[in-house]
């Protein structure tokens, strides 16, 4: 049974259909990805999702249970990692288990019986009694992993769960979520770190303008939108470069004083370049953030 | 509403409260407390009597109502737009089987719990000084306490749900609160205002509180009982109401 349907999901706000007629289906035990530019509607169809609030169309079907109306019902058994920070400052480490687990309707031995494991899942074994203003950032951010977790869910829903980490406490995250894949933990998680959706989904849907316009696994995205190599120029004359590049690129897009050359021969253009003495370039293979751009163009959304 | 899924929130807003219990009840209890005593002995010394009773006498269930409703105003202006709006604590809570009027019961109760612990303190003192005609009579100051506790603090989270910043509170303070300080009762008896201010002022539901209050700290037993109880559920029942549906919209839209 799939832990998630979306059908049709519509809703607006002020005239201006946020989510707009949009379809998903999560595959249970895997990763999911919710990739879009800012405004693209993906933190209102987790909200839509989690029966938060209503959709003007649509359906959702969350664990089997119609959202919005069985929401308390269905959301026993979903953990659920917010963007903001909202961890009881007035409370230690284990204090802001306790407590989020009585929401569920826990006894508090119960919770206490869990709260090792939840502990060291989340690398905080030693610190129970710690305040949690004590705590730094990827701390804190482990602890509400944690805290969403107390519940044992069946599906967790995460909101840019790196936002503000530093590399290391960005892979201890990973090392988590990938554990919880690895209890066969269906997993929905919204991110604008592409290199963090090619490293930990299965699946990734790409949201623009309130409905989903490609959905695939990160290999098959790159291969099937994407040249595989991609040689980034910069530097004096890329200008005059530029007007020749077509004849041997497939694909050049520029971005400021950056020229993207996208190319299924790039010995060729670093061929070419090689001649140029003004002009630096840097040459690696496609990646999700390549297909992110060509499919949502480069504007800002701000 | 007759399940206790509340209680947890109920239950994390009084473990917060136990940690940092010292300077909260100070701020609750002595503070009222020292007016009353303030007051009642240096303002009493000038009064023969007011209502023919010892000025601090009379005072006292003015300011136990009044304790009981800066208590329940403040919990639930500061305290819970700290927890919903600063801390995000509701938002998290929503995550859960909880619903927003569970998070809701949840504070609406904690701040009556809470206002009725000021209303204790007082009663000690009244005890302590001897300020009462009846003992017996003056444990139906608990009831009341509740009742005065529940419309405040319905009130309150009306006032929260609609509030920007901590800076909107005080206009409530400004345009509520302290008009009915100073016209519900608390220092003088309503009759002593004109007759057209005496008017309004009994709609007050501060007044409806000190109407019950007073008699019952002076060993009479208060008229229109239902009248001023009705008046202070209707004020509370519609303040939740509000508080609701307008959380909703700001939280759930």
């Amino acid at each position: 049974m799939s832990p998630l349907i979306l059908r049709g999901l519509t809703k607006s706000y002020g005239g201006v259909r946020v989510v707009d007629g949009l379809d998903l289906e999560l595959e249970p035990g895997r990763c999911h990805g919710l990739l879009g530019p800012n405004g693209a509607g993906k933190t209102t169809t987790l909200r839509l999702a989690l029966g938060l609030i209503g959709a003007d169309a649509g359906t959702v079907d969350l664990l089997g249970y119609p959202m919005p109306a069985e929401a308390a019902l269905a959301r026993r058994k979903v953990g659920v990692v917010p963007q903001v920070d909202s961890l009881d400052p007035d409370f230690t480490v284990r204090e802001n288990l306790l407590t989020y687990g009585r929401y569920f309707g826990m006894k508090g031995r119960e919770i206490e019986a869990r709260i090792p494991y939840l502990l060291e899942f989340s690398g905080l074994a030693g610190k129970a009694d710690a305040p949690i203003n004590n705590l730094s950032g990827g701390m804190r951010r482990r602890l509400t992993l944690a805290r969403a977790l107390v519940n044992d869910p069946d599906l967790i829903v995460l909101d840019e769960p790196t936002t503000g980490l530093d590399p290391q406490a960005r892979h201890l995250i990973w090392q988590g979520l990938r554990r919880l894949i690895g209890q066969g933990k269906t997993l929905l998680l919204t991110t604008h770190f592409m290199d963090e959706a090619e490293r930990l989904c299965d699946v990734i849907s790409v949201l623009d303008q309130g409905r989903v316009i490609v959905r695939g696994s990160p290999r098959e995205l790159i291969v099937k939108h994407i040249e595989p190599h991609v040689v980034e120029i910069y530097g004096d004359g890329l200008n005059e470069w530029k007007d020749c590049a077509s004849s041997f690129c497939k694909r050049c897009e520029q971005a400021g004083e950056t020229l993207f050359c996208y190319t299924d021969a790039p010995d060729k253009v670093v061929a070419q370049l090689e001649q140029q003495p003004g002009l630096r370039y840097l040459h690696r293979p496609a990646n999700l953030e390549d297909v992110f751009l060509k499919l949502t163009g480069r504007d800002l959304r701000d | 509403m007759i399940n206790l899924n509340w209680y947890p929130v109920w239950r994390r807003n009084f473990l917060v409260w136990k940690k940092l219990a010292g300077p909260s009840l100070l701020g609750n209890l002595a503070d009222p407390m020292l007016y009353m005593l303030g007051l009642g002995y240096g303002l009493g010394g000038l009064l023969q009597s007011v209502d023919g009773v010892p000025y601090l006498n009379f005072l006292a269930a003015g300011t136990l109502a009044y304790s009981v409703m800066n208590s329940a105003t403040f919990e639930t202006l500061y305290s819970a737009f700290s927890r919903m709006h600063v801390q995000k604590t509701w938002e998290a809570i929503l995550n859960t089987p909880l619903t927003l009027k569970e998070v809701l019961l949840g504070e609406l109760f904690w701040a009556t719990s809470k206002s009725l612990l000021s209303a204790v303190a007082i009663m000690l003192v009244i005890w302590a000084l001897g300020l009462y005609d009846n003992f017996t009579m003056t444990l139906a100051l608990l009831p009341v306490a509740l009742l005065t506790g529940f419309c405040f603090a319905g009130m309150g989270l009306a006032i929260n749900a609609v509030s920007p910043n901590f800076d909107f509170f005080l206009y409530y303070f400004t345009l509520a609160i302290t008009p009915m300080i100073l016209l519900g009762g608390v220092f003088y008896p309503p009759s002593a205002l004109p007759v057209w201010l005496a008017d309004i002022a009994a709609w007050l539901p501060l007044t409806h509180a000190i109407e019950l209050a007073r008699p019952l700290v002076l060993g009479r037993i208060p008229s229109d009982i239902v009248l001023h109880g009705l008046a202070l559920i209707a004020y509370g029942g519609i303040g939740f109401a509000a508080a609701l549906k307008l959380t909703t919209r700001r939280l759930l839209k």
